[in-house]
């Protein structure tokens, strides 16, 4: 099969030429990722694009200029144009009342456009399809060759490596540069070493991504890493490892399709990269955050059926009679499925259990009843005297605060109302024991 | 012996428009002293002003006789709590710590002993069972703590506060100024830029009453008074306000 074929042929890396553009792509997807990470937490993603899309002039200027194809020389021309766009949008910022987000709006376009014009100028001349700055829009990983590698390898490096030693550094003036000014430290001077490193990581990856797309490959990355961990070191170094799969999935898939660019299957790449966390990831992801949802809902109707038995048992001050489902059901309109699902649960933990297909709670039932119990009419307590209700307005409230409030809280609340006895409706609040007698 | 702070003749403008006139003052050493005015009367700036964290337009700062760049090390600032990103993704100790690197030369990390400081300063403000918390994870007023905790770790003499206690709970409040007073007691000096003009008498020995100029300043039995008050907050300073606007477009 040819797929397999190519596939085997991409990932053994015997061909000297995919070697390169794996190592070009895993390198310049890693510093775009880890430096990335800086920009995202500064939000300061147009600036990556700006930073980008005025690379664009540099690189064709580079190629008038000297008439060949030297990765080093273009992308020196690159950085300059960059610089000077970024000049630009602090100069008008400074001189104007326009907004940071206009500035980086202007500057981006007029760049571009006088990139793409003396573009179509080379393009005439005929030397262009030769020279393949076109790639230079959406990039070619194919063309990364050992000399770019070698470039690209230097540069990388030294870009990680000042990352991680000045790292201390960059969080802080990224986190509180205020503080971080006031304490001595030379902000200034930092943030514009920290800014010419993303820069650099930005123009290193034009080859390979292309000036419109390289932007994605900046930030997407991080804002995939926040979704997983808290801890900045952790980010950064997740941040680099997709940028860098990025780099390689998308060179793998260009090296199988050579005629598309490489550029836009990066991105869908790190977009995938960015839904799937987005999606999945403990904590901040959204399925775990459906499946917490769920969790507390459940909860809640668990809690409802103990309450109800349990006061039903308090009532008639017998903990032994059993329950048919109907008679549960009918306590506290419960809908069966839901009714079913909470026993079985319960069951399960131990909290009831079933004799001859009736139901009773059992002693961990009974304390748990009385708990959530306690916690609806301390909270019923605490908002008539402190916020003042009326009787009528206090039970809804209570009906949902009973299921979130935390040991400690509930310590407040016993200590604020002094040990309270009884509710505003005169019912007695049933302490630990459980088996208050009514 | 030299002020802790000395403002002499500082006009800061933004943008070209003046937002302080002319303000100079001297502080006294070991005193707890309240900087108050309304809202855009230039309490923050005038706290970065001193902090040389701003251009200014004339005048200078003095640290116990010296400029600010000379010295930082005696001098702690606690910027407002909303001036941060609290989701950043970092604990509570590594936000402590930051109060050390001040210390740091260009490559050096915090060392143990530095982290020994964090750790002790977070326990002076009763957060060290919240040391490893994720920062966008604690209350406004644990977070005010950690901000306070990080300044604790420079061992400044002057401590320059802004606006502590907006957000925080009854309890953090009176944590806080337990700590001020502790402060104070060791012979340090502590600007609190303060909105609650209740508790102006309680917690400030001295007041500083600013609107974009200095109104008045001096010991709170005797400065704190109705009159300044209203000479603080009233309608008297339109007249400086709008010559602000005329400079900003004039210049």
């Amino acid at each position: 099969m040819e797929l397999w074929d190519l596939t085997i042929r991409f990932f053994s890396m015997a061909d000297a030429n995919v070697r390169y553009v794996i190592f070009g792509s895993m390198l310049l997807g890693g510093a775009a990722g880890g430096l990335g990470t800086f920009a995202f937490l500064q939000r300061r993603s147009l600036v990556g694009d700006t930073v980008a899309h005025a690379a664009l002039p540099g690189v064709a200027i580079a190629f008038l200029l000297t008439g060949e194809k030297n990765l080093l020389i273009i992308l020196s021309g690159a950085l300059f144009t960059s610089w000077i766009g970024v000049v630009l949008v602090n100069y008008i910022i400074s001189r104007s009342k326009l907004k940071l987000d206009t500035a980086l709006g202007i500057v981006l376009s007029v760049f571009f456009g006088i990139g793409i014009v003396l573009l179509s100028i080379i393009q005439k001349s005929g030397s262009g399809s030769q020279s393949g700055l076109d790639k230079f829009l959406f990039g070619q990983a194919a063309a990364i060759s050992k000399n770019d590698v070698i470039l690209l390898a230097i540069v990388g490096t030294a870009l990680l490596a000042i990352m991680t030693s000045l790292y201390p550094k960059f969080k802080i003036i990224v986190f509180d540069p205020l503080f971080a000014s006031a304490s001595g430290l030379k902000t200034n001077f930092l943030q514009f070493l920290l800014s010419t490193l993303i820069v650099i990581s930005v123009i290193i990856g034009l080859q390979a991504v292309g000036v419109v797309l390289m932007a994605a490959l900046l930030f997407t990355p991080a804002a995939a890493a926040r979704q997983w961990t808290d801890n900045l070191s952790k980010m950064i170094m997740l941040a680099s490892v997709f940028g860098a799969a990025s780099g390689i999935l998308g060179a793998y898939i260009s090296f199988l399709a050579p005629k598309f660019p490489t550029g836009p299957w990066i991105v869908i790449v790190v977009s995938f990269i960015f839904v799937t966390s987005i999606l999945f990831a403990p904590k901040r992801g959204v399925i775990s955050k459906m499946r917490l949802h769920l969790n507390n809902q459940r909860k809640t109707n668990r809690e409802h059926i103990l309450k109800a038995l349990y006061k039903s048992g308090q009532k008639l001050n017998d903990w032994s009679k059993t329950y048919s489902i109907s008679e549960i059901a009918n306590f506290w309109s419960f809908a069966e499925s839901k009714l079913k699902y909470g026993i079985r649960q319960l069951t399960r933990q131990g909290m009831m259990e079933s004799i001859n297909g009736r139901y009773k709670l059992t002693d961990i039932g009974i304390s748990e009843g009385a708990r959530v119990l306690r916690l609806h009419r301390l909270w019923e307590l605490y908002l008539s005297k402190y916020l003042e209700l009326p009787e009528d307005h206090l039970h809804r409230d209570a009906e949902d605060m009973e299921h979130i409030i935390t040991p400690e809280i509930e310590a407040r609340l016993v200590k604020l109302l002094d040990n309270p006895q009884y509710d505003p409706h005169n019912q007695e609040i049933p302490y630990t024991d459980g088996k208050v007698k009514s | 012996m030299e002020a802790p702070i000395e403002v002499h003749d500082l006009t800061v403008a933004y943008r070209k428009k003046p937002v302080l006139w002319n303000i100079d003052f001297e502080l006294p050493e070991s005193k707890i002293i309240g900087l108050i005015g309304p809202n855009g009367a230039g309490k923050s700036t005038l706290i970065k002003a001193i902090m040389g964290l701003l251009p200014t337009v004339s005048g200078f700062v003095k640290i116990y006789g010296k400029p600010i760049k000379d010295a930082r090390k005696r001098v702690a600032y606690v910027p407002q709590r909303e001036s941060v990103d609290w989701d950043f993704p970092t604990s509570a100790f590594d936000v402590v710590l930051m109060g050390r690197y001040g210390n740091l030369s260009l490559f050096q990390r915090p060392t143990k002993a530095d982290k020994e400081i964090a750790y002790e300063s977070l326990k002076k403000v009763g957060m060290e069972e919240y040391a490893d918390r994720q920062i966008s994870q604690l209350s406004g007023g644990q977070q005010q703590r950690i901000f306070l905790a990080r300044s604790l770790t420079q061992n400044a003499d002057v401590y320059l506060m802004d606006e502590p206690f907006v957000g925080v709970d009854a309890s953090t409040e009176k944590a806080i100024i337990s700590l001020l007073k502790e402060l104070k007691d060791r012979g340090k000096t502590v600007v609190v830029v303060h909105h609650d003009l209740h508790t102006v008498r309680e917690y400030f020995d001295w007041v500083l009453l600013l609107n974009m100029r200095l109104v008045k300043i001096g010991p709170t039995k005797e400065i704190f008074t109705d009159e300044n008050l209203k000479l603080t907050y009233g309608g008297k300073l339109n007249l400086l306000s709008e010559m602000a606007e005329k400079v900003g477009e004039h210049r």
